[in-house]
């Protein structure tokens, strides 16, 4: 369908389309099997600027929207959500910055993360904070002129690749909700390390790992925003970033029903392509539907969390769950298309049924989001 | 410095083929590009432009249509566009090729170093680096593989022969023309495809590099196509079948046969 | 331009049954160009209504070319060693003096003319012009290309003929633009037109999916280089005779603005994939270096050379001199053996003049069955080792 784009939207989707058909689709296969970090496709990435889509262009970026990045990362999550996963990771760590960081911290993080050549990475989740982020056990006390940090962040994307991690940390637990606060932690801050890399089901291109603070000592003005803002950041973060999920999945969907069709086409059996069998045509046109309802909404939502920042829960929450569950549900119809090669790993579509899993669980999983939806309807409602 | 790189708008070989039943080259959907040898011409004309400083200057004869891939190569980090296109070059050889060029490139106040890919696609015939160099009376150096000194007025280059390669010195102004070797093209910026969208091309007539009419287009060509026609398929084709066992065995004795 | 004088036409269709460009088309009763039109002359040639014509290309009757005659071959040696191509090329050559009852010559610029004389005379050549030289020690264009220009403006040949090699693609150029002439590059066939004596030279373009037939009606000399392997060099006859003339070539003509410094040899025993008779190529389906491990033992044992697909050279298995194909080398064995190449279009135009080309490929669906003479559907690694074992053993007992 045509979305109606406008040149400067075409050309990011022209020249991210080249990127995942001519550097990702052709090692995907690879970087799975081996869980290599896919170095060499991101500093091409970088040269190609789209790394500082979403960034101001007075740090050095393109100053484009939420829209032209979901438009970005459909392709890579056509090509691999690995590789798409660890790019739209530095955006979400970038992202606390933007949105509460002072004009001396943007200046000083935001330019090398447009140009790519430092990622970040975005520090949340814990061993007993997932779904409840109350449960953060991580510190901060602040001693002289230093933060102190202390605790360890589990499953953080680009852990070990990212120069600039942005963390959440308790820094007065008697305030509950409004104890936590944003910090800016470098790579090379003293007491800061990685734990092992983890084995995980799919989007193995990625690099997940721990962050362990051991008495992590880092300046005073790494604080994001004001002391106990720290949870308000995270929820408008990943407003802002959880269309980016939603449409890792339309890519990947889209990737999903190509094969599916251009296998259908071309399968043999009882004499006739697979295709002309009503069957086989009823689950690709549900595949279709689905995928095109899901872009059409991403797109909706991405659009209006550009034109109405403070009103972004709703449209976020409700595009993920959509458009995650659609790429679920889609993946699996591609494998049962391509039968028992489906299943087998010469083909593509068993690693887009592995990789599409995570898009339901990670930034919120699609329960937490129903939670939203339903709680905004409650305050929508309740105001009328 | 400045750099011009010469490149050429050429069908993508993967798309042309001949129909067996018209013997025509089947045009359907195929698509121009830039010649792939170009490529790695311009991807070294940026990389020297970003060590050492300079503008690089894509440069094309070709029809309106070849600014796509001047403005193709201002994505990828050219910083000006020369299109030299006239009626009068039309069936241009080599010959006419290079002198056309070499006008054009005095028209614009000539370079310090010219980088052309090997040889483009289409024709396949390396001839266009060096006439252009010996038209514009500067030294030249074919199938470069790498760069490997930059001095202040001198090059230090390896260029590819049949039994290794040479390393050589020449002073600038120089040509050279590289192969795929020699590194590896980046993709388009999306500052660089902004940048080309608005940029402005230069385009010059043949009134306008001062060309001698009889030098241009098929006038100024002395080689002439006489006759186009299908490649002879070789002899038989044949399929070696049976078990692999059965599969060697055949292969075997035809390789020992002519081995 | 191409013009059409539509009272002449009669709109039969020849020209556009013709046209390898789809450049022309009957369009009511009445031929029409357009923009593909690449002027090569295909339709005028075909119209019997002579309706068509060329603008520009008109035969003019110029004095003086007559002056040109005789055939000239540059012999090509480096290093102290002469390349194949150029016996290859006395071979054409010899036919083609033969047919103009014209004398044969080689040219040779060297610092050590040595025996090489006798030996390019034992292959064919009448009379060999020696430049021996200092100067001459490593390959410039500049001082290669003056000698041979000032030779040619000497002795006015007809003809030039060179090897496709990286010498002479590199320096013929410069002779042919100094002399404003025109060259052929890559001609893979040479003939003498009968009406008139003319040099026509074919050569393939498109990457081989077309061929091209050239003339070079009113400059003189006609020069040609000539693709290594696909003429036929004649049995060298020591007791051939012919005259060596040595010539002197200015001083400040033999100086050249580009240096050599240093060579660097292929490493190993490397074989010039140029002038290899076997080549063993592999792509994507040789997995890694193990599979290319086995096909170079399959090329040392058949004395081969190995090449390989850009998909293989762009995986980091094989150095890039190894490339076959669009944006690699062209190689025309005698034998060439795809191992695990699908056949993309790009790899097919850099071997499909190969006189023979086996594919083995496990894919019955892969292209490079179209144009294999032999094509074996089957796993690499299961056909080459016991190949190889094959080979061996044959080897073996026949000695």
């Amino acid at each position: 369908m045509d979305y109606f784009l406008t040149e400067e939207q075409q050309m990011i989707v022209d020249l991210s389309r080249q990127i995942a058909d001519e550097l990702i689709i052709p090692q995907r296969a690879a970087l799975d099997e081996s869980e290599d970090f896919p170095t060499e496709i991101l500093d091409a990435v970088a040269k190609a600027d789209l790394f500082g889509i979403y960034i101001p262009e007075q740090y050095g970026g393109i100053g484009a929207g939420t829209f032209e990045i979901v438009l970005a990362l459909e392709q890579f999550g056509r090509g691999c959500v690995g590789v798409a996963t660890a790019f739209a990771a530095s955006a979400l760590g970038a992202f606390p910055i933007m949105i509460a960081g002072s004009e001396e911290m943007k200046q000083k993080y935001l330019p090398d993360i447009a140009t790519g050549s430092k990622k970040a990475a975005f520090a949340l989740t814990e061993a007993n904070a997932g779904s409840d982020a109350s449960g953060i056990q991580t510190t901060a006390v602040l001693d002289g002129d230093e933060w102190v940090l202390n605790g360890t962040k589990q499953w953080i994307t680009n852990a070990g690749e990212a120069r600039i991690y942005t963390v959440i940390a308790i820094t007065d637990r008697s305030k509950g909700p409004r104890g936590a606060s944003m910090f800016v932690v470098e790579d090379t801050d003293p007491g800061f390390s990685y734990g092992v890399k983890e084995k995980k089901l799919g989007i193995r291109a990625s690099s997940t790992r721990e962050l362990i603070f051991k008495d992590c000592r880092i300046p005073k003005d790494r604080l994001i925003g004001r002391e106990g803002t720290g949870f308000i950041t995270v929820m408008k973060t990943l407003d802002k970033s959880r269309p980016g999920i939603a449409i890792l999945g339309v890519g990947l969907g889209q990737a999903a029903l190509d094969e599916a069709v251009t296998y259908a086409k071309q399968r043999v059996q009882f004499g006739k392509p697979i295709i002309s069998f009503q069957a086989v045509q009823h689950m690709l046109a549900d595949m279709a539907i689905q995928l095109e309802a899901a872009r059409s909404l991403v797109y909706a939502a991405a659009k209006h969390i550009d034109a109405h920042p403070r009103d972004m829960s709703k449209a976020s929450s409700m595009c993920k769950v959509f458009a995650t569950d659609m790429a679920m549900k889609v993946t699996v119809d591609a494998v049962q298309v391509l039968g028992g090669y489906g299943y087998m790993r010469d083909y593509p579509v068993e690693k887009m049924m592995r990789d599409a899993k995570i898009l339901q669980i990670y930034e919120g999983t699609n329960q937490i989001q129903r939670n939203v939806v339903g709680q905004e309807l409650n305050k929508e409602y309740t105001k009328a | 410095m400045k750099i011009i790189v010469c490149v050429k708008q050429v069908p993508d070989a993967k798309d042309v083929r001949l129909d067996p039943k018209t013997n025509t080259l089947s045009r359907e959907g195929v698509q121009s590009i830039i010649n792939p040898y170009d490529r790695h011409a311009l991807e070294e004309a940026v990389r020297l432009k970003e060590k050492h400083g300079g503008t690089v200057i894509v440069l094309t004869m070709g029809p309106p249509q070849a600014a796509e891939i001047l403005r193709e190569s201002v994505s990828c980090g050219a910083d000006e566009a020369v299109l030299v296109s006239d009626r009068a070059f039309a069936g241009a050889d080599t010959l006419a090729t290079t002198y056309t060029l070499s006008q054009a490139i005095r028209k614009i106040g000539g370079a310090d170093l010219i980088l052309c890919g090997k040889q483009a696609i289409d024709g396949d015939t390396a001839q266009v680096g060096p006439g252009l160099a010996v038209r514009m009376d500067i030294p030249y150096v074919t199938c470069v593989r790498r760069i490997a000194q930059v001095n202040d007025k001198s090059f230090v280059v390896e260029r590819l022969m049949d039994d290794g390669y040479d390393e050589v010195e020449v002073g600038l102004p120089a040509l050279f023309t590289v192969v795929k070797e020699i590194n590896e093209p980046r993709l388009p910026s999306l500052k660089g495809k902004m940048k080309a969208k608005k940029l402005a091309i230069t385009t010059l007539t043949a009134a306008e590099i001062d060309a001698d009419v009889a030098q241009l287009g098929l006038k100024g060509s002395p080689t002439w196509v006489v006759r186009v026609f299908a490649p002879q398929l070789k002899g038989e084709r044949s399929m070696i079948a049976g078990t692999v066992q059965e599969q060697v065995d055949q292969l075997a004795e035809k390789l020992l046969e002519w081995c | 331009m191409l013009l059409i004088d539509i009272d002449a036409c009669i709109g039969c269709g020849l020209c556009e049954a013709n046209c390898a460009f789809d450049a022309i088309h009957v369009v009511d009763g009445i031929a029409e160009v357009n923009e593909n039109c690449t002027l090569c002359g295909g339709c005028v040639d075909v119209c019997e209504a002579g309706a068509l014509k060329i603008e520009g290309r008109e035969r003019e009757e110029k004095d003086g070319l007559a002056a040109w005659s005789g055939i000239w071959v540059y012999a090509e040696c480096r290093h102290g060693r002469v390349a194949p191509v150029t016996f290859e090329l006395l071979g054409a050559g010899r036919r083609l003096a033969d047919l103009k009852k014209v004398p044969l010559s080689a040219v040779l610029l060297t610092d050590q003319a040595g025996d090489i004389p006798a030996l390019l005379i034992s292959y064919g050549a009448d009379q060999v012009y020696v430049v021996e030289d200092q100067a001459l020690a490593d390959f410039t264009d500049e001082a290669y290309g003056n000698a041979l220009e000032d030779l040619a403006r000497q002795y006015r040949p007809e003809v030039i003929l060179a090897g496709a090699t990286a010498i002479g693609r590199s320096f013929i150029p410069r002779v042919a633009t100094s002399l404003k002439t025109g060259l052929t590059a890559d001609c893979t066939q040479l003939d003498i037109q009968p009406e008139d004596g003319a040099l026509l030279q074919t050569r393939p373009a498109f990457g081989g999916n077309i061929m091209a037939t050239i003339a070079c009606p009113n400059t003189r000399p006609q020069m040609a280089t000539v693709r290594p392997l696909v003429m036929k060099a004649l049995a060298a006859d020591p007791a051939r005779t012919g005259a060596v003339i040595n010539c002197r070539i200015a001083p400040e003509r033999l100086q050249s603005r580009v240096k050599v410094r240093n060579f660097v040899a292929l490493e190993g025993d490397q074989v010039n994939l140029n002038e290899a008779d076997i080549v063993v190529s592999g792509g994507r389906g040789l997995e890694g270096e193990k599979g290319f491990a086995l096909i170079a033992e399959l090329a040392h044992l058949l004395d081969g050379a190995v090449a390989a697909s850009r998909a293989a050279v762009d995986s980091g298995w094989i150095p890039y001199p190894h490339q076959v194909g669009q944006t690699g080398k062209t190689v025309s064995p005698k034998v060439y053996i795809a191992c695990g190449i699908s056949g993309a279009i790009q790899h097919l135009v850099g071997m499909q003049s190969a006189d023979t080309i086996i594919a083995i490929n496990r894919d019955p669906h892969a292209p490079i069955f179209d144009v294999a003479t032999y094509g074996v559907v089957g796993d690499v690694f299961e056909i080459l080792p016991k190949l190889i074992e094959k080979i061996k053993q044959a080897r073996t007992s026949s000695i």
